[in-house]
């Protein structure tokens, strides 16, 4: 026998019995960023029998300070995290198999990522990609572990269909704005923290352990937990996990719109669901950034990362300089989350 | 009012009085937040009329987006 897994086989709760369901399990990682890294290196090396990580950008320098599976051949080659990320979870275990997908989770592709796994572990970088994932996990009956964190804050909860609440309920909207590791900055030992409650639910749940409804947060550099049951949050009218659910989030009305202004060098971004931005904090932190901004009542125009942004009241966006979707809908992202 | 928030004993400032409030205090009112005052989870449409009081036990966590 091999003694590749030999102390977790020795810790009782999975033994023997549980490596093999383990060895078994396909599971889905949604983003190769800072979670995904931390979340699929140590999935791969428990041994989890099939991984698939799904991640549409490209690895950058200020990527390394936390996300573990790339180095600095990658920023030279500017190779796509979730093909960077193959490679390396192939070179540290060879005994399973390992599948990167370079694309942008959206509601016409998400179903086919999720039909057939075991487990979905979230380590997307935005709400609404993971409201998404929410509903094609609620729909395909799959187990999603959301997890999220920026500067030294993080959550995390377990989303079992038909048990638990889904994200659908315990967010009834999209947040009118976030704080984003872009903007906000993030410290790696949260990464490793949320991660760690991530991977232990995973592995919990593959080896038919039970698992408790809670929303945890923690903040690692201030020293504060917090737990909180939400089984009393689900709601029968909920358009995920209702009694008539509509899956919202599959809908081509639910979706973000992206389209190139022809020969304007610019990509114009609509939410699919009405937001209404605060300028005035965003602005503060775009401020403590340095970067170059100009508000009005309408919009607010900045230089982010070497693109011009102007951002509408309603969460509209027009990205110049531009013509790849890929790349707008990141910079939207990661300044407004 | 002192009350016991995510675990921790904290002194509220004296404006302070409602869940609101305390949101408003720890700049979260623009967030996604679920609040546990006492084991209850009151809804969101109490938070302006909902009074705290000395040695309530508050867990409040909010939504971040990053990862």
């Amino acid at each position: 026998m091999s003694s590749r897994y030999s102390r977790q086989e020795r810790f009782s709760p999975i033994g023997i019995a549980g490596q093999e369901k383990l060895r078994d399990a396909h599971v889905l990682i949604i983003g190769a960023g800072a979670l995904g890294s931390s979340s699929a290196e140590m999935l791969a090396r428990a041994g989890v029998g099939k991984i698939t990580i799904v991640d549409r950008d490209y690895v950058e320098m200020s990527n390394l300070q936390r996300q573990q599976l790339y180095s600095e051949i990658d920023v030279i080659n500017k190779n796509p995290k979730a093909v960077a990320a193959q490679k390396r979870l192939e070179a540290i275990n060879s005994d399973i198999r390992v599948q990167g997908i370079v694309a942008d989770v959206n509601g016409m592709n998400v179903e086919d990522l999720v039909i057939g796994k075991a487990l979905i572990v979230d380590a997307g970088d935005n709400f609404e990609t993971r409201l998404i994932i929410n509903d094609a996990a609620v729909k395909h009956n799959v187990p999603f572990l959301f997890g999220a964190c920026v500067g030294s804050y993080g959550i995390t909860f377990p989303m079992i269909p038909g048990e638990t609440p889904c994200l659908h309920c315990l967010m009834d909207h999209l947040p009118a704005q976030n704080l984003t590791c872009d903007t906000a900055g993030v410290i790696s030992p949260i990464v490793q923290l949320v991660a760690s409650y991530q991977v232990t639910t995973a592995l919990k749940f593959l080896t038919g352990a039970k698992l408790s409804p809670l929303l945890q947060s923690v903040d690692i550099w201030n020293d504060e937990n917090a737990k909180i049951r939400v089984d009393r949050l689900k709601k029968e009218n909920c358009k995920t996990c209702g009694n008539n659910p509509s899956f919202p989030y599959l809908s081509f009305e639910g979706q973000t719109k992206t389209e190139i202004l022809c020969g304007r060098n610019t990509v114009q971004i609509r939410p699919g669901v009405a937001r209404i931005l605060s300028f005035e904090e965003l602005g503060r932190r775009l401020e403590s950034l340095g970067c170059e901004m100009t508000v009005n009542s309408y919009l607010l125009s900045c230089s982010f990362e070497g693109r011009r942004v102007v951002l509408f009241k309603d969460g509209r966006a027009l990205i110049h300089g531009t013509n790849d979707i890929t790349e707008a809908r990141g910079i939207y992202n990661r300044l407004i989350g | 009012m002192t009350i016991q928030l995510n675990g921790k004993t904290v002194t509220l400032p004296q404006e302070v009085a409602t869940v609101q409030d305390l949101l408003s205090h720890y700049q979260i009112e623009n967030r996604i937040v679920i609040v546990e005052l006492n084991k209850e989870i009151p809804g969101k449409e109490q938070y302006e009329t909902l009074l705290l009081n000395e040695g309530d036990r508050v867990e409040m966590i909010h939504f971040v987006g990053g990862g």
